[in-house]
């Protein structure tokens, strides 16, 4: 077993959080982790990038090579699109719907979903279903929700994961995380 | 023992404390900062009573940090590869004193430039000094080096140094970690001629220093992260540092046959290459960063033909990464989907209601009343000002360069000669520059932009915090042209005017532009909030 996969998005969208229940479920399944991520320059409003490898034998490399990742996993579309050379030829790309525009000459946005169709892809409307939850915040826990059939990973280990994950910020953060994780994953599963 | 996942910084922070450190000493800068801040938020350092503020720069971290081991104890010195030209004095003349308590200089290289001016190898450093260099290549190894390093470094009796580089540093994986030791007892340094570098003393410790060099290699050779992995195929690998894991990781990926020597330990050694490149007529030498071996072991085998960066078989510049190494070794990783026509750039930008804005928007609007329109300025957040909307700033060289930039334009003649500094910035190594500016009665202007904060590497104390306009007045500047001004669109006519009068005035004047970063606010109100 191996999955690599890579998270895209805007510093401030909560990338690594994704990344680090990722690790957590992996780690609970016992697996090997190692997940590269950017920090400093980049985090001021620009494109922000995680790669996530996880294993049953040992990983050399930080860094997934070109053309090896089994999904993009991304808080934007555009985010999503800047990534493909790292996607495998079958590879999946799983999205929030909404763009993120913090810069001028953005792309169409009709020109960039048909972009994205030329890939599988889920494009999911996670800030609906994250409010639907209660909070705008757990918009990263449902495009991780919709991003959890490909990760080889069950279950029931993302809802312990991101229990230990939230923690500290009590019962109710928890709960609407897993909530929100849920409905990312039931459209995942209908989609 | 106990497992983690942890970044590459993490994981020397970690071994460090494990390694019975009494103090880190470290200036932020990005990949190195993470180690320090691992060491400031961990309970068994705060127990083990570590100590672990920010220092003011690198120099005074590097002497701080010799000076502990002067006592005896061990301890950690970090930062960034630039970090270490401002610390260089400090360094090459610790390779003549040595150390006494174990002494790591850990330095986070940047190849790439991800967010540095440049993309120096410290590995160069080390070779220039005469020490050690240990070279990681993952996140155990960190582990397990820093350790080795704290003891190698009380064997030789010399600071030892350790390299990792962005990738390695921001990076996590699954650590393992070792028996703690106890910190050192009180021990200080008895013998002064070691100590004193009188021209008479340094002769003869300089000659010890090159005396050492064949313990070091002789290390070298027996080092078990010096290694040959493999010896098959028809070329074989050096592969330095971080380059082993890219290397295995196209071998294991495409099954493909090549030979590979792990290299994480200098000075190389040497037996162990010749053992190794006596059955390949190629080779190809994978360092992540400089040329520097390549370039060297041609003359120490003739017969063997070497590839690398010099030859173009690998990219000149920048970090490697697996499709490189597979180019370079001819192995073909399969089609994959072109990068999209429509995607742009997305750069970083300054936060909404950064008081870095205001101060842009109002010198835009002050300069243009004036033919030379120069800001020179220095490094962080307020670097952006260099993009649009602003495109205000005209330089950024290296810390401080922005108060001696002015004032060496002003004394060739140039009006308005104005600095932009950071309040960190203007402490790490701004203040000595403004006492020249005021020894020379310079014309110029110098802005500190302060946000109380060392913003740019994520908000850690800064070492001038509410001391900036009594430091201004104690290097003498006059009272009188010290300005503390508010940047913020209500106050945008009242500073332009202050501002515009400071320009016109024939002297030096400091205007502080002070408002807290917005980031850093919103910290606080949660760690207050806890
Ligand atoms: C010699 C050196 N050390 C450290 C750094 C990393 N670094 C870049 S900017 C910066 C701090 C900037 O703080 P400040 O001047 O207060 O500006 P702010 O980012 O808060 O606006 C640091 C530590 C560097 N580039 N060079
Ligand atoms: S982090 Fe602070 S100083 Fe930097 S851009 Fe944002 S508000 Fe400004």
């Amino acid at each position: 077993m191996n999955k690599n996969c890579i998270i895209a998005g805007v510093g401030g969208q909560g990338i690594l959080t994704i990344a680090a229940i990722i690790d957590i479920a992996a780690i609970k399944h016992n697996l090997f982790v190692k997940q590269a991520e950017v920090h400093g320059m980049s985090q001021r409003g620009g494109a922000v990038e995680s790669h996530i490898r996880i294993s049953d034998s040992e990983i050399f490399s930080d860094l997934i090579p070109s053309g090896q990742a089994d999904c993009i996993i991304a808080t934007e579309p555009l985010e999503a699109l800047r990534y493909v050379p790292f996607l495998k030829k079958n590879g999946m790309i799983i999205s929030a719907q909404k763009p993120f525009i913090n810069c001028d000459n953005y792309p169409e946005e009709e020109k960039l979903f048909s972009e994205l169709k030329n890939y599988s892809s889920i494009i999911v409307d996670a800030e609906k279903l994250a409010l639907q939850n209660g909070s705008i915040k757990a918009t990263n826990t449902v495009i991780l929700g919709a991003a959890a059939p490909f990760l080889d990973i069950p279950e029931t280990l993302f809802a312990e994961a991101i229990s230990h994950f939230f923690a500290a910020k009590g019962k109710q953060i928890v709960s609407m995380n897993i909530s929100a994780f849920n409905d990312g994953l039931a459209y995942s599963k209908k989609n | 023992m106990d497992k983690e996942l942890l970044l590459g910084a993490e994981a020397v922070g970690l071994a460090a404390i494990d390694a019975g450190i009494s103090g880190v000493y470290a200036y932020p800068g990005t990949p190195s900062t993470e180690i320090t801040e691992y060491i400031q938020h961990s309970p068994i350092a705060r127990e083990k009573n570590i100590r672990s503020n920010w220092t003011a720069n690198e120099k005074t971290a590097y002497e701080a940090a010799l000076g502990m081991s002067y006592a005896g104890k061990r301890a950690l010195v970090c930062m960034k590869h630039v970090g270490l030209n401002v610390a260089a004095d400090a360094f090459m003349n610790s390779a003549i004193t040595g150390c006494n308590g174990g002494m790591v200089i850990l330095v986070a290289d940047d190849p790439s430039m991800h967010s540095s001016q440049n993309e120096q190898d410290t590995r160069m450093y080390g070779k220039f000094a005469y020490l050690p260099v240990l070279e990681p290549s993952n996140q155990q190894e960190i582990y397990n080096l820093v350790r080795f390093g704290f003891n190698m470094s009380e064997q030789t009796e010399l600071p030892v140094l350790v390299r990792i580089t962005t990738r390695l540093s921001h990076s996590r994986a699954i650590v393992v970690r070792n028996n703690e030791k106890t910190q050192n007892i009180l021990n200080p340094a008895q013998k002064k001629s070691d100590w004193i570098l009188l021209p008479a003393n340094a002769r003869k410790n300089y000659a010890q220093l090159l005396s050492k060099q064949d313990i070091l290699l002789e290390l070298s050779e027996s080092s078990s992260v010096n290694s040959i992995v493999d010896t098959s195929g028809d070329i074989g690998v050096i592969a330095c540092g971080i380059a082993y894991n890219y290397a295995m990781e196209i071998k294991q990926m495409k099954s493909k046959e090549f030979g590979v020597l792990k290299i994480s330990q200098y000075p190389l050694p040497l037996k162990k290459i010749k053992s190794f490149i006596d059955s390949y007529s190629t080779i190809l030498v994978a360092e992540e960063g400089y040329p520097i071996y390549e370039e060297l072991l041609p003359a120490y085998f003739p017969g063997t033909t070497f590839k690398g960066r010099l030859t173009g078989d690998l990219p000149r510049m920048g970090e490697l990464n697996p499709q490189i190494i597979a180019h370079a070794l001819a192995v073909d990783l399969g089609e994959k989907n072109t990068a999209s026509e429509i995607v742009i750039p997305r750069p970083p930008s300054l936060c909404k209601g950064c008081g870095h804005r205001d101060l842009f928007t109002e010198l835009n609007s002050i300069l243009k009343d004036y033919t030379q329109q120069h800001v020179f300025s220095d490094i962080g957040c307020y670097t952006l000002g260099a993009l649009p909307p602003f495109d205000t700033i005209s330089t950024c060289v290296d810390m401080g360069a922005s108060v001696t930039m002015a004032k060496g334009a002003a004394d060739a003649g140039l009006h308005p000669a104005i600095a932009v500094i950071g309040d960190s910035t203007f402490t790490h190594s701004g203040m000595t520059g403004l006492l020249d500016a005021v020894n020379d009665k310079n014309h110029i202007t110098i802005i500190i932009s302060d946000n109380s904060t060392t913003a740019m590497t994520g908000g850690q104390d800064s070492a001038g915090t509410g001391k900036i306009a009594e430091i201004c007045k104690g290097i003498g500047v006059d009272e009188n042209h010290i300005k503390t001004l508010i940047p913020h669109k209500k106050h945008f006519e009242h500073n332009c005017a202050i501002i515009k009068e400071e320009i016109e005035y024939k002297g030096v004047s400091v205007i502080i532009s002070q408002r807290e970063c917005v980031q850093t606010a919103v910290r606080k109100k949660k760690q207050q909030k806890k």
